[in-house]
């Protein structure tokens, strides 16, 4: 089993309270990717048992969506907006400046598997350009400085848990 | 306390208006809580609707007021409203569409940031005109923080009793849901939000039957916009007859535009209807001029589906009327600027792989089209073009448009055909030459 129990809980009271058992499919794999990640076939699995609903159609929902990806990422998910607003004003600097911080390229994970860094579609932050998403936060307004710092500010803090 | 998101606005200005009113406090920290919320006269409008007037009252009210759909659509609210059949006895539905995904636009995630009590109170009262007792917001799934806050909010309003049972001892019901999407641009359209939310794939449904007659769960519903719900409670608050009073005689109201791209001061900025594009990008209250002091090279008005204006048709009001006497459109309020050094072929080429990455699948003009047309536009960016690309391009667009059942095709095209009918020299010598006539600017500093 990868669900734990407690995101098994959530996702049997998230189903009482729509009209229709199978609206909470998008909650329910909101639950698990925030758990454990990613998802795989296992997990649609263990989701369909939870829920009720053929795995089928969680497997369907989950593959046309983007924010229930199957490969495992870093321990912090750097998503770069290259829209068009970002894009004016050096997102693909951006993403160049990341890839020489991190060592990686586009699509990777740093070696110690902290860092995972992609370029996604418009995040909604098109006046505060250029932008990137850490995880749950928004970071806007970079400049070379701020990502340094931001990035320095994360290693130290994976560092401490790791310590703790 | 600080706000989560830095982003500029007119707060300031609005507070010292008598006509400006959707972001009076979005500066205040405090007015995410219910407290200060109905210090500052919230759910005033919420309480007067449910127990002084009749639903019919409530939707006359608003249609008279000539509120029109802020997501993009522009569509009279009012009038939106009195589609759902009062004979039928299904239950019906208000969803909030929070999915905010159009590029260039960023105006609902500060009202649901700042003032969500603004949009759960307008909610409510739609939820009432239309005789709704469960109410659903659908807010795009990387938007965690709002829904974090949206969520808070609707704790608070059961606290206080302006959700829930029995509300102000009328007998009516009302219970909120919040839903968190998965990623997907396409959510947006209402009928794939609603299949979203049913726990389908996001794509589209065929109209009719309209959301308003089978909707959500197959019953009457009616999907508005965060910015369309939020401007109710002043509607029902000052009456219909001021609020057709501001903006112009068929765009009535104020309506906040993000201001993005090449200006010195890019924000959400509220103005009246009809304000006028150029003034927008220039003064000093607003977007400031333009970065660098370049000179402009095009505007897209209302979002990445609308097409471009030359900096000669700018002088203009931002309104649903006049911006189509350009041959643009008003659309989300989203108003990206380019300068001088911005290639319009790069340009194309980041929208189109947006439109074709967000396109679901189900009309083949669409799928199919938005990949060729991709595969063919990246190639001339990249010096890879052939003499009678551009002709080939006009050709898959004109196939795309009005081909679809949702408008994401038409919405793929519209910038496409505006760029080149408005810069088809640059084209041209992309094509000739194999590399950008002007090339964009694109460090990171």
């Amino acid at each position: 089993m990868m669900l734990s129990e407690q995101s098994i809980a959530r996702m049997k009271e998230v189903v009482t309270k729509y009209p229709s058992r199978k609206s909470a499919v998008l909650p329910a794999l909101t639950i698990a990717y925030r758990q454990i990640g990613h998802l795989d076939d296992d997990i649609y699995n263990e989701i369909s048992e939870a829920i009720e609903i053929p795995a089928v159609e969680v497997a369907e929902a989950a593959t046309f969506y983007t924010m229930f990806p199957k490969q495992p990422r870093g321990k912090y998910l750097i998503q770069v907006c290259h829209n068009i607003s970002c894009a004016l004003l050096g997102a693909d600097g951006l993403i160049t400046y990341l890839e020489q911080k991190l060592g990686i390229v586009k699509g990777e994970t740093t070696p110690d598997n902290l860092f995972t860094l992609i370029s996604v579609e418009c995040l909604g932050s098109c006046a505060t350009a250029p932008m990137m998403q850490i995880n749950n936060d928004y970071y806007e307004n970079l400049t070379r400085e701020s990502v340094d710092r931001i990035l320095k500010e994360l290693t130290e803090q994976a560092q401490a848990e790791d310590e703790a | 306390m600080s706000f989560y998101s830095p982003v500029r606005t007119n707060a300031a200005e609005v507070a010292k208006s008598d006509r400006l009113h959707l972001f009076k406090y979005v500066e205040d920290p405090q007015q995410a809580n219910i407290d200060t919320f109905v210090a500052h006269g919230g759910y005033v409008a919420w309480r007067k609707a449910l127990t002084s007037m009749k639903p019919d009252e409530v939707r006359e009210e608003v249609k008279n007021a000539g509120l029109r759909g802020r997501g993009g659509a522009g569509f009279p609210t009012g009038i939106k409203w009195g589609f759902i059949p009062q004979a039928s006895t299904k239950p019906r539905y208000l969803v909030c569409n929070a999915d905010e995904s159009e590029p260039g636009t960023c105006k609902d995630r500060v009202i649901m940031e700042r003032d969500p009590h603004a949009m759960l109170e307008g909610m409510a009262v739609a939820s009432f005109a239309i005789g709704c007792h469960l109410m659903f917001v659908y807010i795009r799934g990387e938007f965690g923080h709002c829904i974090d806050v949206v969520n808070r909010a609707v704790e608070e309003g059961y606290a206080q009793g302006y959700f829930g049972k029995n509300i102000f001892d009328t007998g009516y019901d009302l219970d909120v849901i919040v839903h968190s999407g998965g990623g997907a641009y396409i959510c947006g359209e209402e009928t794939a939000l609603l299949n979203s939310l049913e726990g389908h794939k996001g794509m589209s449904r065929i109209r009719p039957p309209f959301p308003a007659v089978e909707g959500l769960y197959a019953c009457p519903t009616i999907v508005n916009n965060v910015e369309s719900l939020a401007s109710v409670p002043h509607i029902i608050n000052r009456g219909s007859d001021w609020y057709k009073s501001l903006g112009t005689e068929k765009s009535c109201g104020s309506k906040i535009f993000s201001l993005s791209g090449h200006v010195k001061q890019p924000g959400n900025y509220e103005v009246e209807l009809g304000y006028n594009l150029k003034d927008f990008i220039y003064s000093p209250e607003y977007g400031g001029g333009i970065l660098g002091d370049k000179k402009l090279k095009g505007v897209i008005p209302g979002g990445s589906s609308t097409p471009f204006l030359k900096p000669e048709d700018i002088d203009v009001g931002l309104d649903y009327e006049s911006l189509t006497t350009v041959g643009s459109m008003l659309g989300s309020g989203a108003v990206i600027v380019f300068h001088e050094d911005t290639c319009i072929v790069w340009t194309i080429m980041k929208l189109i792989h947006f439109y074709r990455h967000e396109s679901c699948g189900k009309c083949t003009p669409c799928r199919e089209g938005t990949g060729w047309l991709e595969r063919m536009i990246t190639a001339i960016e990249h010096g890879r073009g052939r003499p009678g690309d551009v002709e080939k391009i006009e050709s898959v667009c004109e196939n795309i448009m009005g081909r679809t059942i949702c408008p994401l095709g038409d919405a793929a095209v519209m910038p496409i055909q505006s760029a080149i009918k408005n810069w088809r020299d640059e084209w041209q010598y992309h094509i000739d030459h194999g590399k950008c006539q002007v090339k964009t600017n694109t460090e990171f500093v």
